[in-house]
């Protein structure tokens, strides 16, 4: 991999331990995906909550922020992903003092890096969006495959460690789909029906993602009138990235690569797999339970946005929810901050909800507080979220927001596909 | 008993020798682990309820999200570990926590490798050269493998 001088110096250690580190971590990757340089990156977004650092993480972050002040502050714009723990919540919600102390010392040594704790993997929708072309060092797969996708941006998946290397030195390997040959269409879906609600957009981001074979498999949709919303495209692009390993799709006539088919494939289009109503109801129904008990509702993964919260608000304002059941819902603290300002916190948690700012559910140590409060039956419209707590020991339902109210409200399970 | 060679893309840690633990499905480490118990924790996995520490484990493609990148440290830190990860596929988030963590990784065989090791196979994996090792271990040139 060919590196410049500067990139040798540091690589060298002429700038310190961490920059050092960073560029190792740089070339090790590079290496593995035959990378022939380094590009320079505009901003970095990093995921590393605590649960995900673990002691041996936070030690390793910590190593670095005691560095003299020019060795370690990052070079380009660096911004956080949700944390683990709410300082306002993690009382009520079981969380021990244990992850609160992690969450602590991992949240110093960031600001000691220069990170800008912005607690958010809808950065895209409330930070700055990067732009068509515009090469980053993106952290969270929704985050990424939303920058990708939707904005035409170029990042791979930069995991903590390697996003944490982007920002300390400004660039990252110069590989995937930083290449113009690798975000080519692969794999050509026919959609047949619009999703209803965004339960369903996560659905049919599921179905996608669950096809999806390799990191390098390009999914490409047609079929699909537009508008979409950013919130419709987010879930979407979320539930791909989670249920597959894919961090760029197109969709045709509404991503900024994909005017049409011809534009986005080489050579001769390939068939198309129908993607239907038949298809997303199977996907939601592979989640319904045998019976109609349900412990938890939660809005989260992505957090929501302003918009979200307004449609949130406005299901719950002047309604109760049944005392057996929780309603969490997860944002960032800038539209917490918005939120509590235009009183939509207040309809939510008035009607008995917690708004939850910086955090997002799986990123919470969610298998723990499952356990502390006794919940296992968890009822949510986010796909990607149902995905991932299948593995940590929940019941997972998907249906729409207003399935999750209904049922939140009435403490059982209910809602027109229950 | 004879010796069979597979040749994947060379990556990170050191040469290794262990039991293949093996499946068709995927991997993600935030998803399908229970990192405290070092078991496959996800129902629909093939290795549910498996412990993992200690071999060498075959999936198909790594799935999921980032968090994997750090976890793989934490878990060789822990000693609740795969000896090494050996995929069909990997993507860079394992490929960024196998590089932090040093844990042997390879990929990209020519062949589909959860069909080609079985569950139990001795194998030595040197990532340096990008092959796995079935088979022959003690009479192998390199002799017995370190781990």
């Amino acid at each position: 991999m060919k590196l410049d001088e500067h990139q040798k110096a540091m690589l060298a250690g002429a700038e310190g331990p961490a920059r050092k580190y960073a560029m190792e971590q740089i070339l090790k990757v590079g290496r593995f995906f035959d990378a022939e340089d380094c590009v320079p990156i505009s901003q970095v977004h990093l995921m590393a909550d605590p649960e995900a650092l673990g002691p041996s993480g936070v030690d390793f972050l910590e190593s670095l922020a005691k560095m003299p002040l020019a060795e370690r502050r990052v070079r380009v714009p660096a911004i956080t992903d949700p944390r683990g723990v709410d300082f306002n919540a993690y009382k009520r919600l079981g969380q021990t003092e244990t992850m609160a102390n992690l969450e602590r010392r991992a949240t110093a040594a960031f600001e000691a890096l220069g990170f800008m704790m912005t607690n958010t993997c809808i950065n895209y929708q409330s930070v700055i969006p990067p732009v068509l072309g515009e090469h980053i060092a993106f952290g969270d797969t929704g985050s990424s495959i939303y920058a990708n996708s939707v904005l035409g941006a170029r990042t791979n998946f930069e995991g903590g460690p390697s996003a944490l290397a982007a920002a300390l030195t400004g660039y990252t390997p110069r590989y995937g789909y930083h290449l113009d040959s690798y975000r080519r269409g692969k794999t050509h879906f026919e959609v047949t029906a619009r999703p209803r609600d965004l339960a369903e957009w996560g659905a049919l981001g599921g179905l996608v993602g669950r096809a999806m074979r390799s990191y390098w498999e390009v999914p490409v949709l047609s079929g699909i009138e537009g508008p979409v919303t950013s919130d419709e495209i987010k879930q979407f692009g979320a539930a791909l990235a989670s249920f597959g390993s894919t961090p760029l799709f197109h969709m045709i006539g509404i991503t900024p690569e994909a005017p049409d088919l011809k534009a986005v494939f080489d050579g001769p289009i390939p068939a198309a797999t129908t993607l239907g109503r038949a298809e997303i109801d199977r996907l939601m129904d592979s989640y319904r339970p045998k019976d109609d008990k349900l412990d938890v509702v939660v809005f989260a993964a992505p957090q929501l946005s302003l918009f979200e919260m307004q449609t949130l608000a406005q299901h719950l304002d002047g309604r109760r929810i049944h005392k057996d059941v929780a309603l969490l819902a997860t944002t960032s603290p800038d539209i917490k901050a918005a939120a509590d300002r235009m009183g939509l916190t207040a309809s939510i948690e008035g009607a008995g909800g917690m708004v939850l700012s910086g955090v997002c559910f799986y990123q919470m140590y969610a298998r723990d507080i499952g356990e502390a409060n006794g919940w296992k039956r968890l009822m949510s419209n986010s796909a990607k979220l149902v995905n991932i707590l299948g593995g940590y020991g929940y019941e997972p339902i998907l249906d729409s927001m207003s399935a999750c109210v209904e049922s939140a409200v009435a403490g059982r399970i209910v809602g027109a596909s229950s | 008993m004879s010796t069979r060679i597979y040749k994947g893309h060379p990556g990170p840690g050191i040469k290794v020798t262990g039991e293949a633990l093996v499946a068709s499905d995927n991997f993600s480490a935030r998803y399908d682990l229970d990192l405290v118990k070092g078991i496959v924790s996800r129902p629909a996995h093939k290795l549910a309820g498996q412990s993992y520490v200690g071999k060498i484990l075959i999936l198909n493609i790594a799935k999921g999200g980032v968090a994997s990148a750090w976890m793989l440290r934490d878990m060789v830190q822990s000693g609740r570990t795969p000896k090494a990860l050996i995929l069909n596929f990997a993507n860079p988030i394992m490929a960024q926590g196998a590089a932090f963590a040093d844990l042997p990784l390879i990929d990209r065989f020519e062949v589909d490798i959860t069909e080609a090791i079985k569950s139990g196979e001795m194998v030595t994996v040197d990532p340096a050269a990008g092959t796995l090792t079935v088979g022959g271990v003690m009479s192998a040139s390199h002799g017995q493998a370190s781990d």
